[in-house]
C-alpha cells in the first residue's frame, strides 16, 4: 500500500500523459471499460491490441474526438479535458492516422501550416518566408530530405507519413500518437520512419505506437500496453516480457468454445489455385479448396489476402499462375463470368461494395442474378419477390417489408442482404471477406451458423478475416499470409494463436 | 391516378394543386379546361426531355447539351424540310432521332470510355453544337413560310381530336417509365447511379450502361427539337437557349436526386407541370415583368424545399418503421 502510494506520488512529475480509469460505451455496448495508460516524456510506448480491443477508442479519447464516459485523463499530473479535437491540439497532442487527412493538390508548408498559419506582423498577410524557413528548419532536425514546395498528391505514402509528423512538430506536439505508421511502407521506409521516431525520442517528446507487427514493437518501443475486449490486459517494461508472453496477453481465451462449427466431411478438390502472383501485390499463391470445405485466410492489413480474392473473382487482374475448377483450368476475366461459374464474392466493405443503399431490399438481392431471372430484356416481378422472400427468411433479415430501402436497415441486417444477395446466385465456391466486421454479437453468431450449414450443404467457403478467433473457430484449414507470400498453412486441430500471429507478422516463413 | 403517386410525389401534387388555387383566386380563369390544356402544350417538350434528363441524373451525370441539342436537330430537320419538302413525315421524325442519337452518342462515348466528367463533356457539346447551328444555319432562320404544313402538323396536328403533342407525350412517357421500371437496363441504371462499385462487384457493365444512357437523352432530344421546330414554326439560332437548365430543375422539383441512384417518371412529370404553371401563371396574371425571373426562382425554390421535406419524412418513417 505504502508502495503505491510514492509511486502515485513519484508519477505526478514523471509522466506527462496518465489516463486513469477510462470507460466509454456506445449505446450500450462497452468499448472501454475501465483502462489505464501512462506515458514518461521520451518513452515510446506501444498499445497492443486485436482489433476491436478499444486502441483507436483510447485514442480517439486522448484526441477529442470522443469524450469518456468517466474516468480522468492527466496532463503533467493536472487533471484536464478535451471538449474538441482542437483542445486536445492545443494541448500538445498530435495523432498520425493510417488514412492521413491531407490536402493533395496543396504543398508541403500549406499542408503543416495549415490550420496555425504564421502571420506577418500586421497580423492579416501571411509569412510564407518563415513558413518556409520553419518547414527546412524541421525537415532537417529530422533529416527528412523533401522540397517543401511539391505537392502532397506527389509524394509517396511514407514521405506524408513524415510530413504529418513535422506537423505534429510544428504544433510543438508533445505527445505523438502513431496508428499503425508501417502499415503501407516498405522495409526501408520504415528502418528510416523509426530513425525519425528515434530522433523525437531523444528531443524528449512521448510517442505512442499502434502496430499489429509485433516484430517491429520490440524493435522500436521501450514498453507496452495491452487492450483486450476493452479490458486493460497488463502493462510493462518490453525487456521484461517475450514475444509469446505478449501474444497471450493479446489472445487469451479459449476461442474453440465460441464457435460450434459442424463437423463436415471434406470431399474433392473444387478449386486449385497455383502459383497466382501479380507484382508488388502477391506472388505465388497457392491453395486447394476441397468440397465442403472453410479456408480461412488469415493475415495483417495489407498482407494482400483481400487482393488475391479480389482476383480470383475477376475484378482485378494478375501477372502470371493458374485457376483450375474441377481440375480444369479457366480464365475469369470478370465478375460475371465468376458467377456463372458458381463463385460469389461477399465484399468487405458492405456499404461501398457490397450494396446499393438506395434501392430496395428485393432489388438488392435479385441484383446479381438478374439476368437469370429476367424473361429476356424484362423483369420478372413475381419471381423476384418470390426469391427475396425466400433469402430474406432463410436469413432472417428484419425488416417491415422487402420493399423498404436498404438504409432503413440496421448494420447487421444490412450484412444479411449482403449474404442473401450472394446465396442467391446459387454458388459452389463462397468466398466471404470479414464477413462479421462491425455488426453485432448476436448477427455474428447468425452468420457463423449459418456458415457451418452452407458447408455442410456443400458448399466450399473462403473466408477471409482479420479476426483470429474467428478464423480459428470457423475454419477447417487456415492460410496465413504477410507481405503478399503464404508464410504458413494450419490444420484446424493443428493451429494455435501464437504460431498464427508469428507467421502473420513475418517473424516465422514456414514455407 | 392517385394511386399511381407515390407518396412523397403526392405532396408534390398537393403543393400544385394549392399554388393554382392561389393563382385561380387572382386569375379565375386559370384553372379552365381550355387553359390548363395550353399549359400542358406548353410544357410537353419540357416533360420529355426532362425524362432524358432524369435518367443521365440518376447514373449521377448530367447533360447539359440538350438545349443545343435541340437546336442543332431542329435546325437540321427544319432545313431539310425546307430544301427536300418531298421527303415524308415519317422519315422526318426518324431522322430526328438518329440526329439526335448521333449527339447524344458522342457524349455517351467520351463520358463513359474516356472517363470525360460528365458536366466537362456536356458543356463542351453544349458550345460545339450551338456552334454547328449557326455554321448550319449561317445565321438566318427556316420560318413558318419555308415549312410544309405536313412538317407544321407534327405538333400542331390532332388525332382523333387528341393534339399529337399529347401522343408523343404519352408514347415517351409510357416507354420510360416501363423501361426504368420493368427492363433489366432500368434497373442497372438505378444501381450504378446508387453504388457504381456495388454495381461493378455483381457485373453491372458500367460503361455500356453510361453510353447507352447519353445516347437514349440524345435521341429524346433529337425528337424533341423536331417538335420544338414544328410547333413554333420557325427554326432559329437561339432556340431553346438556357432550356438545360429548366430540365434540371424539372428533375430536382420532382425529387430527382442529383447524387443519381433515385428519380421516378411520375415525379419529373409533376415537376415540368410545377414549372409549367409558374410561367404561364406569370405571364396571364400581369405580373410586373421585371418581376417575373425572381418569382419564378422563389417558386421554384419553395417546391424543392416541400419535395426535400416530404423526401425526409418518407426516409424518416421508414427508419421508425426498423425492427432491430
Amino acid at each position: 500500500m505504502d508502495s503505491n502510494i510514492s509511486s502515485i506520488l513519484s508519477s505526478k512529475s514523471s509522466f506527462i500523459c496518465e489516463l486513469r480509469e477510462i470507460k466509454k460505451y456506445f449505446h450500450g455496448v462497452k468499448a472501454l471499460d475501465g483502462v489505464d495508460f501512462r506515458i514518461r516524456p521520451g518513452e515510446i510506448h506501444a498499445l497492443i491490441g486485436e482489433n476491436g480491443a478499444g486502441k483507436s477508442t483510447l485514442v480517439k479519447i486522448l484526441t477529442g474526438i470522443y469524450q469518456p464516459d468517466s474516468g480522468d485523463i492527466l496532463l503533467d499530473g493536472k487533471k484536464v479535458s478535451f471538449p474538441s479535437a482542437h483542445e486536445s491540439q492545443l494541448q500538445g497532442i498530435a495523432a498520425i492516422h493510417q488514412e492521413t487527412s491531407m490536402f493533395p493538390e496543396l504543398s508541403v508548408v500549406e499542408n503543416i501550416f495549415m490550420g496555425h498559419p504564421i502571420k506577418k506582423s500586421n497580423n492579416i498577410s501571411l509569412d510564407w518566408r518563415a513558413m518556409r524557413k520553419k518547414t527546412k528548419e524541421l525537415l532537417d532536425r529530422l533529416g527528412i530530405i523533401l522540397d517543401p514546395e511539391s505537392s502532397i498528391k506527389n509524394l509517396s505514402v511514407a514521405e506524408r507519413h513524415l510530413v504529418e509528423i513535422v506537423k505534429a512538430l510544428s504544433l510543438n506536439a508533445r505527445i505523438v500518437i502513431m496508428d499503425e505508421p508501417t502499415s503501407a511502407l516498405t522495409m526501408n521506409e520504415v528502418e528510416h520512419l523509426f530513425n525519425i521516431i528515434r530522433q523525437l525520442k531523444k528531443e524528449g517528446k512521448a510517442i505512442i505506437f499502434i502496430s499489429h507487427k509485433l516484430d517491429e514493437v520490440f524493435e522500436i518501443a521501450d514498453s507496452y500496453t495491452v487492450l483486450r475486449d476493452g479490458h486493460f490486459i497488463g502493462s510493462g517494461r518490453l525487456e521484461e516480457v517475450s514475444m509469446d508472453e505478449l501474444i497471450n496477453m493479446m489472445v487469451g481465451r479459449s476461442v474453440n468454445q465460441m464457435f460450434p462449427k459442424i463437423e463436415v466431411e471434406l470431399g474433392d478438390v473444387v478449386m486449385e489455385v497455383r502459383n497466382l502472383s501479380k507484382f508488388g501485390v502477391f506472388n505465388g499463391i497457392s491453395f486447394k479448396l476441397l468440397k465442403g470445405e472453410i479456408l480461412g485466410f488469415f493475415g495483417l492489413v495489407g498482407s494482400g489476402r483481400s487482393e488475391v480474392i479480389r482476383t480470383i473473382f475477376g475484378i482485378d487482374d494478375f501477372d502470371s499462375g493458374e485457376i483450375l475448377l474441377d481440375g480444369k483450368s479457366v480464365k475469369i476475366s470478370d465478375p460475371k463470368v465468376a458467377m456463372k461459374m458458381g463463385i460469389a464474392l461477399v465484399p468487405e466493405d458492405r456499404q461501398l461494395q457490397g450494396l446499393i443503399l438506395k434501392m430496395k431490399i428485393r432489388e438488392n438481392i435479385t441484383l446479381p442474378i438478374i439476368d437469370r431471372i429476367a424473361k429476356s430484356f424484362f423483369l420478372n416481378y413475381p419471381k423476384e419477390v418470390e426469391i427475396a422472400e425466400e433469402y430474406g427468411k432463410q436469413l432472417d433479415i428484419k425488416a417491415a417489408s422487402w420493399e423498404d430501402a436498404v438504409q432503413s436497415l440496421s448494420g447487421g441486417n444490412q450484412q444479411k442482404v449482403v449474404l442473401s444477395k450472394w446465396l442467391a446466385t446459387n454458388p459452389r465456391i463462397l468466398i466471404l471477406d470479414e464477413p462479421t466486421k462491425g455488426i453485432d454479437v448476436g448477427t455474428k453468431a447468425a452468420v457463423h451458423r449459418f456458415m457451418g450449414e452452407l458447408a455442410e450443404k456443400g458448399i466450399s467457403i473462403i473466408m477471409i478475416s482479420s479476426e483470429l478467433p474467428e478464423v480459428m473457430g470457423m475454419s477447417d484449414n487456415i492460410i496465413v499470409m504477410h507481405e503478399g507470400v503464404i508464410t504458413a498453412r494450419f490444420k484446424r486441430d493443428e493451429a494455435t494463436s501464437e504460431d498464427i500471429i508469428k507467421a502473420a507478422t513475418g517473424l516465422v516463413k514456414v514455407e | 391516378m392517385l394511386k399511381l403517386l407515390k407518396k412523397k410525389d403526392f405532396i408534390l401534387f398537393l403543393f400544385i394543386v394549392f399554388v393554382s388555387l392561389i393563382i385561380s383566386l387572382r386569375y379565375p380563369r386559370f384553372l379552365t379546361l381550355s387553359n390548363l390544356g395550353d399549359i400542358f402544350k406548353d410544357t410537353v417538350i419540357l416533360i420529355i426531355v426532362a425524362i432524358g434528363q432524369m435518367m443521365v441524373i440518376i447514373t449521377a451525370g448530367i447533360d447539359l447539351s440538350v438545349a443545343s441539342g435541340i437546336a442543332l436537330t431542329g435546325m437540321s430537320v427544319g432545313l431539310l424540310n425546307q430544301h427536300y419538302p418531298g421527303i415524308p413525315i415519317p422519315l422526318i421524325i426518324l431522322i430526328s432521332m438518329l440526329i439526335g442519337g448521333a449527339l447524344g452518342s458522342f457524349n455517351g462515348l467520351l463520358i463513359a470510355y474516356a472517363f470525360i466528367p460528365p458536366i466537362i463533356m456536356t458543356l463542351g457539346t453544349m458550345s460545339i453544337y450551338r456552334g454547328f447551328v449557326f455554321v448550319l444555319s449561317g445565321g438566318t432562320w427556316v420560318s413558318a413560310h419555308e415549312m410544309t404544313d405536313g412538317f407544321k402538323a407534327i405538333s400542331g396536328g390532332h388525332v382523333l381530336g387528341i393534339p399529337n403533342l399529347f401522343i408523343f407525350a404519352a408514347i415517351i412517357i409510357a416507354l420510360f417509365a416501363f423501361f426504368l421500371n420493368k427492363t433489366k437496363t432500368g434497373r442497372e441504371i438505378y444501381a450504378i447511379g446508387g453504388n457504381e462499385l456495388g454495381a461493378k462487384y455483381v457485373g453491372v457493365n458500367v460503361k455500356k450502361i453510361k453510353y447507352y444512357v447519353y445516347l437514349l437523352s440524345g435521341v429524346i432530344y433529337g425528337l424533341a427539337g423536331l417538335l420544338w421546330v414544328s410547333r413554333y414554326a420557325s427554326a432559329q439560332n437561339d432556340t431553346a437557349m438556357g432550356f438545360e437548365l429548366q430540365t434540371v430543375a424539372a428533375c430536382v422539383i420532382g425529387g430527382v436526386s442529383i447524387m443519381g441512384g433515385s428519380g421516378s417518371v411520375t415525379g419529373v412529370i409533376l415537376g415540368a407541370l410545377f414549372l409549367g404553371i409558374v410561367y404561364n401563371a406569370l405571364t396571364v396574371t400581369n405580373v410586373s415583368p421585371f418581376w417575373r425571373m425572381a418569382i419564378a426562382g422563389f417558386l421554384i425554390l419553395i417546391a424543392i424545399i416541400v419535395n426535400t421535406i416530404a423526401k425526409k419524412r418518407t426516409q424518416y418513417m421508414m427508419i421508425k418503421r426498423r425492427v432491430f
